[in-house]
């Protein structure tokens, strides 16, 4: 999200981190996740987002990490040029320093959103997406963001912010 | 969806509890079930090593309890909650999460007469020891730290003294010595009071009380800010690999969702004490009018405080609510809605007019319970704080004549009209005994004679 003001320099505006409004509508216009820096040990916290999203969530999921051939079955791909289709969202598991070459090659495939784990600031390189005209999203995490909305973060007793009279909505 | 930031009232409705997907249930459906089915192997390994959310078992959750935790969450302000059992229990397992033999509490001594003992008696044989502090004043809760003090502990207002916590003072007293202030609110309830807007990282209620509103039914809560540092050295057990969860760690893992996670997945499992999902419905509907059912309790304490304080018949009066109380401008500042309705007074005359006092209300129930719809009244010194040495009495601010009530939602009236002819009664009685006495007396004489 940003400011409407725009510059020559920032030609979508002043990086802002997107509400929680904002943040569902990233999730729902996506149908497809690239994880960056995926591990397969599954005591590392990309391993956790990506079982969650690959049981609990309709997203298409592609794993990037140059050192590793395979996670969960899955084939892993060198880098974001690498994989068989644009991800719509590129979810960051490296750090802070490594994310504004990141954001160069999400805007070089034409990924949409450039998402910063939880932990994972840099509103530099936030900015650098927005002027790519992505969106961009730090320290928050694509698991509890989705299960925010979708009824799995209520089911560990945690404040998702959501009050609505509407059914709850699913996804996968 | 909007980014509308709905009130209090609002939440104390709805928060928690979105209709759900199948069959779009308006009130909180009662998931009367212990176990819950998993989709397949991978669902169930998945659900056990927490890589998904689910239900599994409702000793560590359950979807009906779950709604409860989120509505106090949010009306605390909190990153999220865990319910269980009982006040105590919640207690309990904060101080088993972040406590172990060697460790130390820092707790103000004017603490309800169970979490006296629970900290005094049975964390002590545990290796786990409290210092008590006997004033509201931060630096003599600082004067007490030690290297191994894990917890700065106290209640917003205390009961039976009505003394107000300086929660600020001890925010900072706790942080600057790496640890977290954990504030029990039940007396004030997330109405009056949300502690986690004065410095507090963690909160504890015992829902039994104004929260579920009713007396019908047991339960607690633990509420986080999720704001705390928990990296910072000081609990190794936040950072190091869980085995018994394939090496993840709470923080590493789960950052500022990692305390809760672990009180629920680990203390919660191991120690079992879970609230069930009859209990969370019933202790829902409570919830629901809190705001409204606080804006009366405050109201009545105030009317019937200030009464007690006029009469002659009552030698002293314990409410913050009241000019007279030594801690009334800070309540005027914390509790800007009103100090509560718990407060206690002593009837001149001593222990013995006081026990008649109470044998002779009508309207207000004897027994061992705060925050019903109805009026209650109690004399500590013969039942909640019984099990209390004289020092500890003392220390907890409690003398012998001294009677705690707990002001209902009746007709204010009927209340003071129930006070007053208790008050007569108990006078009269009493003057008739020395009558009789003095009677007696004059008989003797005259058979001396
Ligand atoms: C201030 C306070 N904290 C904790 C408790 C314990 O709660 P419970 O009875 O729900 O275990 C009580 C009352 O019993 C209380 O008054």
């Amino acid at each position: 999200m940003s400011t409407t003001e725009t510059t020559a320099e920032h030609p979508h505006g002043i990086w802002e981190p997107p509400s929680p409004v904002r943040r569902l509508q990233l999730l729902h216009s996506a149908q497809s996740i690239a994880i960056v820096g995926a591990s397969d040990k599954p005591q590392r916290a990309s391993h956790f987002v990506a079982t969650y999203l690959l049981s609990s969530s309709s997203y298409r999921v592609h794993f990037i990490n140059p050192r590793l051939d395979e996670i969960l079955g899955q084939p892993v791909y060198p880098s974001l040029a690498d994989l068989p289709e644009v991800p719509d969202i590129v979810d960051v598991f490296r750090r802070p320093g490594d994310v504004p070459g990141i954001v160069d090659e999400a805007a070089e495939v034409g990924a949409q959103t450039v998402w910063m784990q939880l932990g994972i600031r840099n509103p530099e390189a936030a900015q650098l997406a927005r002027d790519r005209g992505m969106e961009a999203v730090q320290d928050r995490c694509v698991k509890i963001e989705h299960a925010r909305f979708h009824g799995g973060l209520n089911l560990a007793g945690f404040n998702t912010g959501v009050i609505s009279a509407k059914r709850q909505r699913l996804d996968g | 969806m909007s980014d509308r930031q709905f009130g209090f009232r609002t939440r104390a409705l709805h928060a928690g509890t979105v209709p759900d997907a199948v069959h779009g249930t308006r009130a909180v459906p009662i998931h009367q079930s212990t176990s819950f089915v998993f989709k397949d192997t991978d669902d169930a390994a998945n659900l056990f090593a927490l890589q998904k959310y689910g239900s599994i078992y409702s000793r560590i959750g359950n979807p009906t309890v779950n709604a409860l935790e989120e509505r106090l969450a949010s009306l605390e302000g909190g990153i999220g909650a865990v319910a269980t059992a009982s006040g105590m229990s919640a207690e309990f397992l904060v101080f088993a999460a972040l406590c172990g033999t060697g460790d130390h509490i820092v707790a103000s001594s004017k603490l309800y007469g169970g979490t006296v003992t629970q900290l005094d008696v049975t964390l002590r044989r545990f290796g786990i020891e409290t210092t008590f502090v006997d004033t509201t004043d931060p630096e003599a809760f600082r004067a007490a730290l030690q290297e191994n003090t894990k917890v700065v502990y106290t209640e917003t207002v205390a009961n039976p003294s009505s003394d107000v916590a300086d929660l600020r003072g001890l925010a900072d007293v706790a942080h600057e010595h790496g640890v977290p202030l954990v504030v029990d609110s039940t007396l004030t309830t997330p109405y009056l009071l949300r502690p986690i807007e004065h410095g507090a990282d963690i909160v504890v209620h015992s829902v039994t009380k104004f929260l579920g509103g009713h007396g019908t039914t047991l339960g607690g809560v633990v509420v986080e800010a999720g704001t705390f540092p928990w990296d910072n050295g000081k609990f190794p057990s936040m950072t190091e690999p869980v085995p018994s969860y394939g090496n993840l760690s709470w923080w590493g893992n789960f950052g500022e969702y990692g305390f809760l996670t672990k009180l629920r997945s680990e203390q919660l499992r191991d120690v079992g004490p879970s609230l069930s999902a009859q209990a969370a419905f019933q202790l829902m509907q409570g919830i629901e009018t809190l705001p409204q059912r606080m804006g009366e309790h405050v109201a009545n304490a105030q009317r019937v405080a200030a009464w007690l304080e006029a009469d002659e018949r009552i030698s002293y009066v314990n409410y913050a609510g009241l000019a007279s109380h030594p801690d009334h401008a800070r309540a005027q500042e914390v509790l800007p809605l009103g100090a509560g309705s718990v407060f206690s007074f002593g009837v001149a005359g001593g222990r013995e007019v006081g026990a008649r006092f109470i044998e002779s209300l009508q309207l207000a129930s004897h027994l061992a319970n705060v925050g019903d719809v109805r009026t209650l009244i109690l004399h500590p010194g013969s039942t909640t704080h019984q099990q209390l040495t004289e020092e500890q009495m003392d220390a907890a601010g409690i003398p012998e004549d001294l009677i705690r009530i707990s002001v209902g939602l009746e007709d204010v009236e009927d209340i003071l009209w129930d006070l007053d002819q208790a008050l007569d009664a108990a006078l009269a009685a009493t003057a008739v005994e020395s009558d009789g006495e003095q009677g007696e007396q004059a008989e003797q004489s005259e058979e001396a004679r």
